[in-house]
């Protein structure tokens, strides 16, 4: 599939914003975070931030964005408008949890009950994004089980390096919040090498023989497209990393996604409230967001669709 | 609405395809262009249309495909378009309600006026039926020609789709699939009709006819059991006609 921009900045800009929102709400209400004004400000912002960012670049790539209101009338069958609709649903929770944190100077107790709820709509986004995704039978390597926990670790994963340099810089960071933080990192990566495992040693069940009906025949091939150019259908579906590449792509992933922010997070928690720890927790964000991008590109590149098999390719 | 139809009327208009008989002229998708950029899906956008990338909306599109190797290679000209599925996931997944499927025919059309061009449904569809068009923002598909088949300002012999109409090796059928008494559900039966990549579900209504078996025996084509070597007359006529036209 074609990894367009617009696409993999929406689904790792506001993933992380609504990793963050997750994260903020559920520590809150687990008394891990105190409702520090400066703090609050900052992490609002910044997932607001993220998370509009997001909803704003997923409109670049369509052809009408100012009918994109229609996108969250079909939630009866369409993930894609129950994501709309739940993102939208995510503000005024956020708004009324701000409130409570900022006007009222809380977030535990009743105002934990609203966090929580911040929670619970921001993951219900994530997972309706993966559903996306995971719904399509086209495409092997996201129509699988493996695609709607990477989606939902990474989103926490990729809030809580953000929520890791947010505590450090404004002194409030604690080994709980470093350790769940940490979990998140391990939690994505195991996510990932199962995600990545189940691309690797399966296959689509469609082959160019069942797209053709002709196995009774023998083996299939295709010896003249339709056209002598390509068309949409390569464009937008024929993208696909060439396997050598992917691979080097992978253990970037793997470096600057897990492994780096995985050993700084918890080494972090040895030095907190240092100077050190600040600077490796503003050293993990970025680079682990950066990791993410590249993992999200691959998510793309290394999706095959049905569509394909009529085009010469020999698996999907 | 982009919930399949709760209560289908049983009415499933859709294609046949004859493998065997396909030439793969392309007839029919030069008619289908033709007819659909001035009719239901109108214009279908071209880009670049007499440079060297050209790139534009084609409905309906020819492959070619070789099944088999040496001897008993053959070549089977494919034509493809919307198959108007019976679980129709590029209608479903449709966040706008602007992709939907008819209660009274199964046909899977796009209201254009609402379609916001997230592409989503051709990322559904496994056959690539579905094609986006960049100059107008919006989805562009099959409509098995609507405004033909119920045009009663045609003459009924051609209230058919463009490329039935257009085929000139009458490879391609068009009828209602889900009346069983119909010219084109009895063609199916028996021809043993096919659906394509049965194993992901969708039900498509288009079917595909098997190429025929092929004929290895000389008497079964009509010819000769024995070629007979030429007489020497032939030959003689043979020899100045080669004169005559190596010349």
């Amino acid at each position: 599939m074609h990894p367009a921009y617009s696409v993999i900045f929406f689904t790792t800009t506001s993933g992380a914003g609504l990793g963050l929102l997750t994260l903020l709400g559920f520590l809150s209400a687990a008394g891990a975070l105190p409702a520090h004004f400066g703090f609050g400000i900052a992490a609002f912002a910044i997932a607001l931030g993220l998370l509009t960012f997001g909803l704003l670049s997923s409109t670049f790539h369509l052809g009408h964005p100012e009918r994109a209101w229609r996108a969250l009338t079909q939630w009866r069958s369409s993930w894609l408008a129950r994501e709309g609709v739940f993102a939208v649903l995510v503000y005024p929770a956020v708004a009324l949890f701000a409130f409570g944190w900022l006007a009222v100077g809380s977030n535990y107790g009743p105002w934990a009950v609203v966090g929580l709820l911040v929670a619970g709509l921001s993951m219900l986004t994530v997972v309706c994004t993966a559903m996306i995704y995971a719904s399509l039978k086209t495409i092997h390597q996201w129509h699988n089980i493996w695609t709607p926990p990477a989606y939902i670790t990474l989103s926490v994963m990729s809030g809580g390096v953000w929520l890791n340099a947010l505590v450090e810089v404004f002194g409030l960071s604690n080994p709980y919040i470093a350790g769940w933080v940490a979990a998140s990192i391990a939690g994505a990566w195991i996510a990932r090498l199962f995600y990545w495992r189940f691309v690797d040693d399966t296959e689509a069940i469609s082959t160019p023989e069942t797209a053709t009906g002709l196995r009774v025949y023998g083996k299939v091939r295709a010896v003249e497209g339709p056209h002598t150019v390509d068309s949409y259908l390569n464009r937008e579906m024929g993208y696909t990393a060439a396997r050598r590449h992917a691979a080097r792509l992978r253990r970037v992933v793997h470096l600057a996604a897990f492994a780096v922010p995985l050993l700084l997070t918890m080494a972090s928690v040895l030095w907190s409230n240092s100077w050190l720890a600040i600077a490796t927790s503003l050293i993990v964000a970025p680079v682990a967001s950066l990791g993410l991008l590249v993992e999200r590109w691959l998510f793309f590149a290394e999706a095959k669709h049905t569509v394909n098999l009529y085009y010469g390719a020999e698996a999907a | 609405m982009t919930s399949l139809p709760a209560f289908p009327s049983g009415r499933r208009l859709g294609l046949v395809i004859d493998l065997d008989i396909c030439v793969g002229c392309h007839a029919c998708a030069v008619h289908c262009k033709e007819w659909n950029t001035g009719g239901h899906p109108a214009p279908l956008t071209d880009r670049d249309a007499y440079g060297p990338d050209p790139v534009g909306v084609w409905l309906n599109r020819i492959h070619t495909f070789e099944a088999d190797e040496g001897e008993d290679v053959r070549t089977i000209h494919f034509p493809k378009s919307c198959l108007h599925c019976e679980n129709a996931d590029c209608v479903t997944v449709c966040p706008t309600g602007a992709s939907y499927k008819r209660e009274q025919d199964g046909i899977v059309l796009v209201n254009e006026d609402w379609c916001i061009g997230c592409k989503l449904c051709s990322w559904a569809c496994p056959y690539g039926a579905r094609e986006f068009d960049e100059t107008e923002g919006v989805m562009k598909k099959c409509t098995l020609c609507i405004d033909r088949i119920y045009n009663e300002n045609m003459q009924e012999v051609d209230r058919l789709p463009s490329c039935v109409v257009t085929c000139p090796a009458g490879a391609r059928h068009f009828g209602d699939l889900g009346d069983p008494r119909s010219a084109v559900s009895q063609l199916v039966a028996a021809r043993g009709g096919f659906d394509l990549m049965p194993e992901l579900g969708y039900k498509p209504t288009n079917k595909y006819l098997p190429p025929r078996p092929r004929k290895t025996r000389a008497r079964d084509i009509g010819a000769p059991r024995r070629l007979v070597p030429a007489g020497n007359a032939e030959r003689l006529l043979a020899k100045w006609m080669d004169r005559i036209f190596t010349r």
